[in-house]
């Protein structure tokens, strides 16, 4: 190892202090003033030139006096002069700790949550053709010019690369009809992610799901093009010529699809939500990999299952003429509309839902719960969408009510 | 009187937690070699918790191996020894891997020293009994543990006679040998166990004996099967008792080996004695045991120079005061990939800036560090995917105290209990955002308004 040093010196007598004082850093550094130009000296008369002696003196000169400047400016942890360094590689100082588990990233999490769309996005395009192949690509390109574009005009760094916008367009896509047109979508997407994402700071601070922001504005201002209307297309055939279960219910007379079409996705909806095998797979897949926490999508559903339930036995006829949306089954609830979708893959938006594992629960209760109501009372067949948007706004909330006690319990207070 | 069996009744294991590659492959299989006396060793009066000691030995004196160089500086203070015979020099400061400025005595060993098989018998070898141990008094215990000079050896090196001071508000009824050794590469502790199984249960016997206690239990991860029969066959007749425990990070630490042992809970801001624990590591039951049974004062210890960093893995057995650069070069030096040498280990030690620095009575390893292991990305954006939630062995979420500290919101961090955390490290061993979260907590638990 000294063999290696030596060398390095003959090539390079002049190589400057910099902070060598407090750092055994480089090979040249932090020589006391008089070894170094010795051995540079010496170093000289060995490769026998009078030019390189001479260089090398005028070198250990300038190294001399910046030795003296660096050491009296970078006092060191000492006071007195730094001890010369071992002969070696270079070594840094960190704080602990100093291992990671590089396994894990933000991109691979986002990554994930693409992988896990993937039965659902295969369903839609399945179901719907090139239309859902339109909507998603004009969502995600939007989502992702948007976020360039604002990103630069707020003078900060591009964030393209974690993904995060890309996630964001495919959801919205998703969660639009598939005859949506395509201004609209594009809409949609920038509103997302300049008023669900960029408002707010960037990623990681905002307070509501992006992809449910840009669908209410659009579901508001044009609610002709993403209301029921929007799923009885009569010039066209198949599956987007039917209306959607939910919407179905609505109506007292007629019949409400058969369960097997709407779990495995021969029935209209969304883009996205048609298919609840496919969402249920890729769900779990998110599951499994704990992009999405497990407990978010049992409470969600677990909420809806036991009000359903309930309605289902407890709802009289009086309720089901005037209501006629409460005659849903349990298994009609969670096969229809767009619950499993938002369940695994809109409520659990780590972002925007609580951070410890009683508040996901609470919030995911909290989801099923205002679906259930939504879809039940309210004049929109499916509640989804605002149902998230309303635990969102209480997130902070929920968080502040669950903080969790440390094990052996709460700082002791100062007496 | 209780049966240790009887109170080992904890799950062995703990919520949460991390699992780091255990590296401890490197070193495992190097049996304790005594390193080469040093031509000069750096006694530092300040190797423990509490008041540094008063260096009370002249320079350019001669001293004898065991004798005193600097006497207790109060009562949570603890002496230094001289390991070897030699001459003293004038004091001089140097820095600690801690950060910490300190006196220290400089001795320069005479040539005339025993030789490494006399001092690996005197130090861990030879017989050492586990039955009819000398009857003792408590005080007269700790009294000679106070003269020993005694500190804890897993790290924190906290004075043991304190530590085992009989207290009649809060009287233990178990001593909890730790064996755990849950940091990455290091394999000390382990060696310990499989070449010095009865001196650590001696060792134990006498603290237990010292602190009022009827039972010892000694917690070994599973990831050690031998270290676990070599201690099972020298408890037999004896009122310890080993309790084998899931292999997980930070097994060792006493807020978490102490619930999975024991089935007791270490309340926040309190210690084990609040549950009627004591807790000692492995090396320092063995001190102990040199102390009363062979009158020898602390002045040497295992350490274990590992990583991947390092030419030649060795567990060594080295004089309190050697400087680190010793033992590298005895090690083979340093790999030309070497990216940093850490006192301790990867989690939670404390990295090298200046290799003369001595080693100490706290100092469990070396672990050399290349750049492929320390390699970390560049910080981005918390998406709060409370990850750092689900490790933290203690129930905190460490992403809101770490940002509470960064944005100086100190209600928020106390809302979360910031001073309870241990500093681990699971947190940013996990965060897939790469965050600091340790160093902003450590920073937030510094700046925070009383």
């Amino acid at each position: 190892m000294s063999d290696d040093s030596d060398q390095s010196k003959q090539a390079e007598p002049s190589k400057p202090e910099g902070e060598g004082a407090t750092k055994p850093e480089s090979k040249e550094a932090a020589k006391p003033e008089g070894e170094g130009t010795s051995k540079s000296q010496s170093k000289a008369a060995q490769s026998g030139t009078a030019d390189a002696a001479a260089k090398s003196k005028a070198a250990a000169a300038a190294k001399a006096g910046a030795a003296t400047t660096s050491k009296a400016a970078a006092k060191g942890k000492k006071g007195k002069a730094a001890p010369e360094p071992p002969k070696g590689p270079p070594l840094g100082v960190a704080p602990s700790p100093h291992v990671f588990n590089t396994s894990l990233t933000t991109r691979g999490m986002m990554l994930d949550v693409l992988i896990g769309l993937v039965p659902v996005v295969g369903m839609s395009v399945y179901a719907f053709g090139w239309r859902a192949v339109l909507v998603i690509a004009v969502c995600t390109a939007s989502c992702l010019a948007a976020e360039e574009l604002f990103t630069r005009m707020r003078g900060r760094k591009a964030t393209l690369g974690d993904f995060s916008a890309a996630v964001t367009g495919v959801i919205l896509a998703l969660s639009l009809p598939a005859t949506v047109p395509w201004w609209v979508a594009m809409i949609a997407a920038v509103v997302a992610i300049s008023i669900g994402k960029l408002t707010f700071g960037s990623l990681g601070q905002n307070l509501f799901n992006p992809a449910m922001v840009g669908r209410a504005f659009v579901m508001i201002s044009f609610s002709k093009f993403l209301g029921a209307p929007a799923y009885r297309v009569a010039e066209a055939s198949g599956i987007l010529s039917q209306a959607t279960p939910l919407s179905v219910a609505r109506d007292s007379a007629a019949e409400i699809p058969g369960l097997m079409p709407m779990f495995l996705g021969t029935v209209n909806g969304s883009l996205g939500e048609v298919s609840a095998l496919a969402c249920l797979v890729g769900g779990l897949y998110l599951c499994i990999r704990r992009t999405a926490s497990w407990e978010v999508p049992v409470s969600v559903l677990g909420a809806v299952v036991v009000l359903a339930g309930l309605t289902q036995a407890l709802a009289g006829p009086d309720a089901l003429a005037a209501l006629p949306a409460l005659r849903l089954t349990v298994l009609q609830h969670l096969t229809g509309g767009a619950l499993m979708f938002g369940a695994f893959y809109i409520a659990t938006d780590p972002v925007t839902n609580p951070i410890t594992f009683k508040g996901k629960v609470v919030f995911g209760i909290g989801v099923g719960f205002f679906v259930w109501l939504l879809r039940s009372f309210s004049s929109y067949p499916e509640g989804l969408m605002f149902a998230v948007l309303l635990m969102n706004a209480l997130v902070p909330l929920i968080n502040r009510w669950t903080v969790p006690e440390p094990v052996g319990g709460p700082v002791p207070e100062r007496t | 009187m209780a049966d240790a069996a009887a109170l080992a009744v904890g799950p062995g294991t703990f919520p949460r937690g991390v699992h780091p590659e255990e590296g401890k492959e490197l070193a495992a299989e190097a049996a304790i070699e005594v390193l080469p006396v040093p031509k000069l060793l750096r006694l530092p009066v300040l190797q423990h918790i509490g008041a540094p000691a008063k260096c009370t030995v002249k320079p350019r004196k001669d001293v004898t191996s065991g004798e005193v160089v600097a006497e207790r500086g109060g009562f949570v203070s603890a002496a230094v020894h001289s390991p070897v015979t030699g001459k003293t020099a004038k004091s001089t400061n140097l820095t600690l891997p801690n950060g910490r400025h300190v006196e220290a005595v400089p001795i320069t060993p005479a040539a005339d020293q025993p030789s490494a098989e006399e001092l690996y018998a005197g130090v861990l070898g030879g017989d050492w009994p586990t039955q009819d141990l000398p009857d003792l008094a408590p005080e007269e215990i700790t009294q000679k543990l106070t003269d020993a000079g005694l500190v804890g050896q897993g790290g924190a090196a906290f004075p043991t006679h304190v530590k085992l001071a009989k207290n009649d508000k809060k009287p233990v009824d178990v001593v909890l040998v730790n064996g755990c050794e849950c940091e990455p590469y290091l394999t000390a502790d382990y060696r310990l166990m499989i070449e010095a199984p009865r001196a650590i249960v001696a060792g134990a016997l006498l603290a237990a004996r010292a602190a009022g206690a009827t039972a010892v239990v000694i917690g070994i991860e599973d990831n050690k099967p031998k270290a676990i029969e070599a201690l099972r066959k020298a408890c037999v007749g004896t009122i310890a008792t080993v309790k084998s425990l899931h292999t997980k990070y930070p097994m060792g630490g006493e807020k978490q080996t102490v619930p999975a042992a024991l089935g007791r809970i270490v309340p926040t801001g309190g210690l084990p004695l609040d549950v009627g624990v004591v807790v000692i590591n492995v090396g320092t039951a063995l001190s102990i045991a040199r102390a009363i049974l062979r009158a020898a004062p602390v002045t040497h210890r295992v350490v274990t120079v590992t990583g991947r960093g390092i030419q030649t893995p060795k567990n060594l057995l080295v004089p309190i005061g050697t400087p680190l650069e010793d033992l590298i070069e005895f090690c083979g030096g340093l790999r030309p990939e070497a990216a940093r040498v850490v006192a301790g280990g990867p989690m939670m030690g404390f990295t090298v800036s200046d290799l003369t620095t001595p080693v100490t009575k706290g100092t469990s390893g070396i672990t050399v560090l290349t750049h492929d292991d320390v390699r970390h990305a560049r910080e981005t954006a918390c998406v709060r995917c409370g990850r750092c939630v689900d490790v933290c062995p203690l129930g905190l979420v460490p992403t809101k105290l770490a940002l509470a500290a960064r944005h100086e919101l100190w209600d928020v961090a106390k809302r979360y209990y910031m001073t309870a955390c241990m500093e681990c490290g699971c947190c940013a061993y996990t965060c897939p955002a790469s965050l600091p979260l340790v160093q902003l907590i450590r920073m937030g638990k510094a700046r925070l308004p009383k």
